[in-house]
C-alpha cells in the first residue's frame, strides 16, 4: 500500500501550484531561449515577427470560431464535433454570394455559386471587390446562424437533457452528414478562391491586405460579442450560464431563448471565421473546418470551457504557440507544429482542465 | 487488493485494543474529546464488562472547503458490535465527516483510523478493501447491471478479477467455483431482504424501497467489518423503515458493527445504543439516548430545528 | 438427469453444506466443471445459440444480398466468391475493432475516440519488427509470429501511456485527448524526421509478403507447393479460377479465425468478475470505488487490452488486407477510420460483443460495402441518360421535371451521399434507439449463469437437458462462446 498512497499524498501536497509553476518555468526558459536565439543571430527579428503576425492572425481565427464551441459546450453541455463543419458551411455559403457578386460577367453563375469558377477569372478580394467580400461576410453569418437553428431543431431540441455523450455523438452524425452534403454539392476539390492582393513589408515582417482584413474583422466581431455579453441582459445571462456550472444546475435547463441565442452567436461566428481563413489561406475544400476542429477545442479548452474571453485569448495563444514553435522546430521538424498544438491541449486538460485562466475571466 | 486482505484477517483483530491505548494520552491533549467521553463514563463501565475494541476512531477531524470549515476538530469512536448513531442539526458537519471516513474528501487535517491503522487520506477503494464499507444516502444501484450482478460485484478479493484468471483456461475454474459459492451467498443475502423474487430484474428497473434494500444487501456481500449508512432511512415509508431497521438490528446481532448518520432524531434515539451528536463541526455530546435526551446544550443546538 | 446424479452424489454432500473446499479435491473440481456446464445450460446456453444463430442468420442475409448483386452485374463464379470474400474480410476486420472498442465504450465506459492511432501503432510496429533489414524503411526481421505479439504490445504501451492520465478524466475530455493522441501519432508517423523508420508521408511498404500467400506459393516464385496446388486445383475444380481469389479467401479465414478468438476472448472478460467491475465502472465509477474496487486498475487493464486488439487490427486490415503492401498515415488512419468503427458498435449495441460483431457486419455490409455496387445495379434496370459534373446542373433540371441529371449525379457521387446518409442514421440511433440492435439486453457478467439459482439440490430437477458430452478438456472447454 504504501507506494500508492504516499504518491498520491504527495500528489495532494503539491497541488495545483507544482504543475502551474512548471509550465511557468519552461515557458519562462523557452522565453529566455527565443531571446538568445535573436541576439545571437540564430533567427532573424523579421522571422520572428512574422510567426508571431501569422500566429495572432490564425488564432483570431480558433478564437472565433471556438467563441461558439465554448459556449455550446457549457450551455448546452456537449462537445459539438459537428462546429468544424458549420465551419466549413458557413465558409462555402459565403464565398458562394461573394463570388456570385464578385464575378458577374466573369464566368457564369452556376459554376460561381459553387465556388468552381477559377479565381483568376473572378478576381476576388478585399482590393478589388471590397463590396462582394462583404456581402460574403454577411451572407456567410446569416446562413451559418440558420444552418445552426436547423440543426438545433432537428437533432439537439429532441434530446434537450440528454448526457453529454449522446449529444456528442449526435453531433458527430451531424458533422458527417454536413461535411458530405457539402461535398455532395459543393464537390470535393480543394481549390483557390482569392485573387491575389497586396503585401506590404514592415521591416522583416510581411503582411498581405487579407490578413489584415481577418484581424479587423475577428477584432470587431470579438468587439460585439463582449457588447452583447456586458451592456445586454440576454447576454448576462448567457454568460453566467455559460459561467457557472452551480449557477446552471440551480437554474435548470436553460432556457429556450438563452439556448436559440448561444446558437446564433456560436454559429454566426463560426460561419465568420470559416469565411475569414479562406480570405486568409484563399483555398476552400469541403473538410477543412473539420481539420481545424481539432485546434478550435484546444483554444477552448486552453481558455476555459465556458468562458467567452478564454476562447479568445486561448485562440491567439494556440495560434501563437503553432507559429512560434517553428523558432525552435526547424527544417523537418517544423512537421511537428501541429502535434505541439495537440499536446499542449492535452497538458492542460490534464493539469488545470479549467483552462489557463481557470474560468474566473468572464466577470 | 490481494496484498491488504491478509492484513485485514490475521492479527488485527487481536490487537485492536493496543493502538487505542496508545493514542488516547494525545487525544487527552484535546479538550474537545475529553469532554463527551467524560459524559458517558457508565457505558464505557458497562463495556468495560466484555471488553470490546474501537474499530473506527475519528480524531480532531478538520476539512475545510475554500474558505468555509465543514468539519471542526470532530473525534468520536465506534465500539466493535455496536449500531452508533451520528446525529445533528443541518449543516452539523456530519456528511462531510461521513465523506472524509470514506474516502471521498480528505481532510484538512486530522485522522481517522480504523481497526489501529491511519486510513485518513486513503482513496474509497481501500478503505472499503479494510472492510469499512459505506452505503449512499440515495441508493445507487447499477442500473443497466442484474440485480444479481450487483450483489455479486460486491464481495470483496474476488479472484476473478484479476485479468489473468477471467480468460486463462487453467485459472478459471476455481473461478467458477468461487462464483458458485458467490452466487449462493447473494441468493441468501436476498432473500434476508426479501428482494429474491428480483434477482434477474435490472436493477434500474426496482422501485425506491427496493434499491435502498438491494444497497443494504449488496454492502453485506462485501463481508464488511463495519458498515457506514449514510441516511438510509432518509424518504423511506414506515414499513420498510421498519424492515431496514429490523435488519440492521439482526446484523448487529451477529456482531457487525454500524455507524449510522441520520437526520431523524426519533430513529437514532430509539434504535441506537450509542449516538454522537456533531453542531457545528464538532461532536456536542456522546451518549445514550437517555444522556442525549437530557443534555441542555443538545437541545440548545436543537432549538429552531423542528425535530 | 438421474445418469449423472449417482455420479455426483459422494461430493454433494460437501457442497450442500456450504463448503466446497473439502472433500477430495480429483473428484471435487471435476464435479465443479461438471456443475459449471450444468449451470450453463440454462439461460445463456439458449442466449448462446441465439446469438450464432443471429450472426449466421445476417451473414447469410448479406451474402445473399451480394449473390444477388453479383448475378445482377453478371460476374463470373470468381466474381462472385471475389464479392462474398470481401463482405466477409471487412466484416470480420469491422468485427475485431469493434469488439475491442466494444471493451472500452461498451463495458469500461471509457470514450476512446483514438481508435485509428492505436490500430496505426499496431502496423507501423509490426513492419518495423517484421520488415526486412535490407528493406526501406529496414525492419528487425524478426519472425511474424514474435512481431505480431511484439506489435500489440506496443499498441498496448501506447494505451497505457495515454491512459495512465487521461482515465481519470471525464468522458467527454478523454474523447478529445484520445482523437488528439491519435492525429499526433498520425502527424508524427507522417513526418519527415520518422522517415527513417517510418517511411514518413509516402507511408511503410517494407512489409513481410502476406503469410497466408506462403502456404499456396514456395518462396517468393510462382512455384505452387503441395498444399497450394491442391487447393487451387480444386479451386479450379469448381470453377474458381482465379488463384489470387483463392488466396485472399484463404487470409479472410484466418482473419474469422482471428474474430472468433478474440470474440471468445472478449465473451470470458466480459462474463467474469473482472468483466463485472468494467461494467459497474461504466455504470457508477464511485459505487465501483465504495464497494473496494481499485476502478482504476481496472480501467488502464481493460484500456490496455482493448488498445493491443486496436493494434492486432492494424496488421489484419490496414497492412494485410488492403492489398497494397502499404500503409500511409493520410490514407489508413484518418479519424474517419475511428468513427466509422464507433458507429458500426452503436448500430450493434455497445456493451454486447455479438451485438459488435453484428454492427461490423452491417456497417462493413450495407454503409460501407453496398453503396459501390449501387451504381452499377441500378444501371442495370435504368439507362443513365445525363451525369452532370456540378450540382446545379443536377437540379436544375429537376425545375422542369427531368430527374434524370439529378440520377446521374447522385449515382456519380454516392460515396458522398452514403456518408450524409451514415451522419442522418447515426443521429437517428442516438435520438430513437440509443441501446442499438443488442446494447440493452440481459449479458449478464459473471463465470457461471446467475439466471438459475443454481443450489446444487434444485438445480437436479431443472437443468441437465444433455450429458457433459463435451469432453474434460479445459476449464472453459464446454463454454457456448460461439
Amino acid at each position: 500500500m504504501g507506494v500508492r498512497d504516499g504518491y498520491s499524498r504527495a500528489r495532494r501536497a503539491l497541488g495545483d501550484r507544482s504543475t502551474a509553476l512548471a509550465v511557468a518555468v519552461v515557458g519562462g526558459l523557452l522565453a529566455l531561449d527565443l531571446l538568445r536565439r535573436l541576439f545571437t543571430g540564430m533567427v532573424a527579428p523579421g522571422q520572428v515577427a512574422t510567426y508571431l503576425w501569422t500566429g495572432l492572425v490564425i488564432g483570431l481565427i480558433y478564437g472565433l470560431a471556438g467563441i461558439g464551441l465554448s459556449l455550446t459546450y457549457s450551455i448546452l453541455s456537449f462537445a459539438n464535433f459537428a462546429h468544424g463543419d458549420h465551419v466549413t458551411a458557413g465558409a462555402f455559403s459565403g464565398w458562394a454570394v461573394a463570388y456570385a457578386i464578385a464575378g458577374s460577367g466573369a464566368a457564369e453563375l452556376g459554376s460561381r455559386l459553387l465556388v468552381q469558377a477559377s479565381p483568376g477569372q473572378v478576381g476576388a478580394s478585399i482590393v478589388s471587390t471590397p463590396l462582394a467580400i462583404l456581402a460574403g461576410l454577411l451572407a456567410a453569418m446569416v446562413l451559418a446562424v440558420a444552418l445552426a437553428l436547423v440543426m438545433d431543431r432537428l437533432v439537439y431540441k429532441p434530446m434537450r437533457g440528454a448526457e453529454g455523450i449522446s449529444l456528442l455523438i449526435a453531433s458527430v452524425g451531424v458533422a458527417f452528414a454536413l461535411r458530405y452534403l457539402l461535398a455532395f454539392v459543393f464537390g470535393t476539390n480543394s481549390r483557390g478562391v482569392t485573387a491575389s492582393v497586396p503585401r506590404y513589408t514592415i521591416g522583416g515582417l510581411v503582411v498581405n491586405a487579407h490578413e489584415i482584413t481577418l484581424a479587423a474583422t475577428a477584432l470587431a466581431l470579438m468587439l460585439g460579442v463582449h457588447l452583447l455579453l456586458q451592456r445586454t441582459k440576454l447576454g448576462k445571462a448567457m454568460r453566467a450560464m455559460a459561467d457557472n456550472e452551480d449557477l446552471a444546475r440551480v437554474t435548470g435547463i436553460p432556457t429556450e431563448r438563452v439556448i436559440r441565442w448561444t446558437w446564433i452567436v456560436g454559429g454566426g461566428l463560426a460561419g465568420a471565421a470559416g469565411y475569414l481563413v479562406v480570405l486568409k489561406t484563399g483555398t476552400i475544400s469541403y473538410s477543412f473546418g473539420w481539420v481545424l476542429l481539432l485546434l478550435i477545442f484546444a483554444a477552448v479548452i486552453l481558455g476555459g470551457i465556458g468562458s467567452v474571453y478564454g476562447a479568445m485569448a486561448g485562440g491567439v495563444i494556440i495560434g501563437l504557440t503553432e507559429n512560434v514553435a517553428l523558432v525552435w522546430l526547424r527544417g523537418p521538424y517544423s512537421d511537428f507544429t501541429l502535434p505541439v498544438a495537440f499536446g499542449l491541449m492535452i497538458l492542460i486538460l490534464l493539469v488545470r482542465p479549467s483552462g489557463l485562466f481557470g474560468g474566473v475571466t468572464t466577470a | 487488493m490481494s496484498d491488504s486482505n491478509p492484513e485485514d484477517g490475521s492479527g488485527v483483530d487481536g490487537t485492536v485494543g493496543e493502538p487505542v491505548e496508545a493514542d488516547l494520552p494525545e487525544d487527552v491533549e484535546t479538550p474537545e474529546v475529553v469532554e463527551p467521553e467524560a459524559d458517558d463514563s457508565e457505558i464505557e463501565e458497562a463495556a468495560k464488562s466484555v471488553p470490546r475494541g474501537l474499530p473506527l476512531r475519528v480524531q480532531n477531524l478538520h476539512k475545510e472547503f475554500g474558505g468555509i470549515t465543514a468539519v471542526d476538530g470532530a473525534s468520536f469512536s465506534v465500539e466493535e458490535g455496536s449500531l452508533t448513531g451520528l446525529i445533528g442539526p443541518n449543516g452539523a458537519g456530519k456528511s462531510t465527516t461521513f465523506n472524509c471516513i470514506a474516502g471521498v474528501h480528505n481532510p484538512t487535517s486530522g485522522h481517522v483510523y480504523f481497526r489501529g491503522e491511519d486510513i485518513t487520506d486513503l482513496p474509497p477503494h481501500r478503505v472499503a478493501d479494510r472492510g469499512l464499507v459505506r452505503t449512499f444516502q440515495i441508493a445507487r444501484e447499477l442500473p443497466e447491471m442484474t440485480v444479481l450482478e450487483n450483489m455479486m460485484l460486491a464481495p470483496r478479493g474476488q479472484t476473478g478479477e484479476g485479468l489473468a484468471h477471467a480468460v486463462a483456461p487453467g485459472l478459471r475454474s476455481g473461478v467458477v467455483a468461487e462464483e458458485e459459492e458467490l452466487r449462493e451467498r447473494a441468493w441468501e443475502t436476498l432473500e434476508f431482504f426479501e428482494i429474491d423474487h428480483l434477482a434477474g430484474e435490472f436493477a434500474g428497473s426496482l422501485s425506491g424501497g427496493q434499491r435502498k434494500l438491494l444497497e443494504m444487501a449488496r454492502v453485506l456481500m462485501t463481508d464488511p467489518e463495519m458498515v457506514l449508512l449514510d441516511e438510509p432511512l432518509a424518504g423511506v415509508n414506515p414499513t420498510l423503515e421498519r424492515k431496514l431497521l429490523d435488519r440492521i438490528h439482526d446484523l448487529r446481532e451477529d456482531g457487525l458493527t454500524f455507524l449510522l448518520v441520520e437526520h431523524d432524531m426519533d430513529v437514532i434515539m430509539n434504535n441506537c445504543e450509542h449516538i454522537i451528536v456533531m453542531h457545528q463541526g464538532r461532536v456536542l455530546a456522546e451518549g445514550d439516548a437517555e444522556a442525549i435526551r437530557s443534555n441542555d446544550r443538545v437541545i440548545d443546538a436543537y432549538l429552531g430545528e423542528n425535530i | 438427469m438421474s445418469d449423472d446424479g449417482s455420479d455426483r452424489s459422494p461430493s454433494e454432500s460437501s457442497t450442500d453444506s456450504g463448503a466446497p473446499t473439502d472433500g477430495a479435491p480429483g473428484t471435487e473440481s471435476a464435479d465443479r466443471m461438471d456443475r459449471a456446464r450444468g449451470a450453463l445450460d440454462g439461460l445463456r446456453d439458449r442466449t448462446a445459440t441465439f446469438d450464432a444463430l443471429l450472426i449466421l442468420g445476417a451473414m447469410i442475409g448479406l451474402y445473399g444480398l451480394f449473390a444477388i448483386i453479383g448475378t445482377v452485374l453478371g460476374y463470373p463464379l470468381n466474381g462472385v466468391v471475389a464479392l462474398v470474400r470481401e463482405v466477409t474480410f471487412f466484416t470480420a476486420v469491422y468485427a475485431l475493432v469493434v469488439l475491442a472498442l466494444n471493451l472500452h465504450w461498451g463495458y469500461a465506459g471509457l470514450f476512446n475516440i483514438g481508435v485509428a492511432g492505436f490500430m496505426a501503432v499496431g502496423a507501423y510496429a509490426f513492419g518495423i519488427l517484421a520488415g526486412a533489414p535490407t528493406g526501406s524503411p529496414p525492419g528487425l526481421g524478426l519472425p511474424i509470429a514474435v512481431a505480431v505479439p511484439g506489435a500489440m504490445l506496443a499498441a498496448a504501451l501506447v494505451g497505457l501511456v495515454a491512459a495512465l492520465p487521461a482515465l481519470r478524466l471525464k468522458a467527454d475530455y478523454l474523447a478529445i485527448v484520445t482523437i488528439a493522441i491519435a492525429e499526433i501519432i498520425r502527424l508524427a508517423l507522417a513526418s519527415r524526421v520518422l522517415k527513417p523508420v517510418t517511411g514518413g508521408g509516402g507511408g511503410f511498404g517494407n512489409f513481410p509478403k502476406n503469410p497466408v500467400r506462403g502456404i499456396f506459393y514456395a518462396g517468393s516464385g510462382t512455384d505452387r507447393t503441395a498444399v497450394g496446388a491442391a487447393v487451387l486445383d480444386a479451386a479450379e475444380g469448381v470453377g474458381v479460377t482465379n488463384p489470387e481469389v483463392v488466396i485472399d479467401l484463404a487470409y479472410t479465414l484466418l482473419v474469422v479465425g482471428i474474430v472468433a478468438l478474440t470474440y471468445v476472448l472478449l465473451v470470458r472478460i466480459g462474463n467474469s468478475p473482472f468483466g463485472r467491475v468494467l461494467k459497474a465502472i461504466r455504470e457508477d465509477e464511485l459505487v465501483a470505488e465504495s464497494l473496494g474496487k481499485d476502478t482504476r486498475v481496472f480501467k488502464i487493464k481493460a484500456f490496455m487490452v482493448g488498445c493491443a486488439l486496436m493494434g492486432l487490427a492494424g496488421i489484419a486490415w490496414q497492412v494485410y488486407g488492403l492489398g497494397g503492401g502499404n500503409v500511409n498515415p493520410t490514407n489508413n488512419f484518418l479519424p474517419q477510420l475511428t468513427f466509422y468503427i464507433f458507429i458500426a458498435l452503436i448500430i450493434g449495441g455497445a456493451g454486447s460483443n455479438t451485438g459488435s460483431v453484428l454492427g461490423g457486419a452491417m456497417f462493413a455490409g450495407l454503409l460501407f460495402l453496398l453503396p459501390n455496387y449501387v451504381p452499377r445495379v441500378v444501371e442495370q434496370f435504368v439507362t443513365i441518360t445525363a451525369r452532370p459534373n456540378t450540382f446545379i446542373d443536377a437540379v436544375a433540371p429537376l425545375a422542369s421535371l427531368e430527374v434524370m441529371p439529378f440520377l446521374g449525379y447522385a449515382l456519380g457521387n454516392i460515396d458522398q451521399l452514403r456518408f450524409v446518409f451514415v451522419g442522418a442514421l447515426l443521429v437517428y440511433l442516438v435520438q430513437r434507439r440509443p441501446e442499438g440492435l443488442l446494447g440493452h439486453r440481459k449479458e449478464t457478467a459473471s463465470t457461471i449463469d446467475l439466471s438459475e439459482r443454481g443450489r446444487p439440490g434444485d438445480r437436479r430437477g431443472t437443468e441437465r437437458g444433455r450429458p457433459a458430452a463435451d469432453g474434460g478438456a479445459g476449464a472453459g472447454g464446454g463454454e457456448p462462446d460461439e
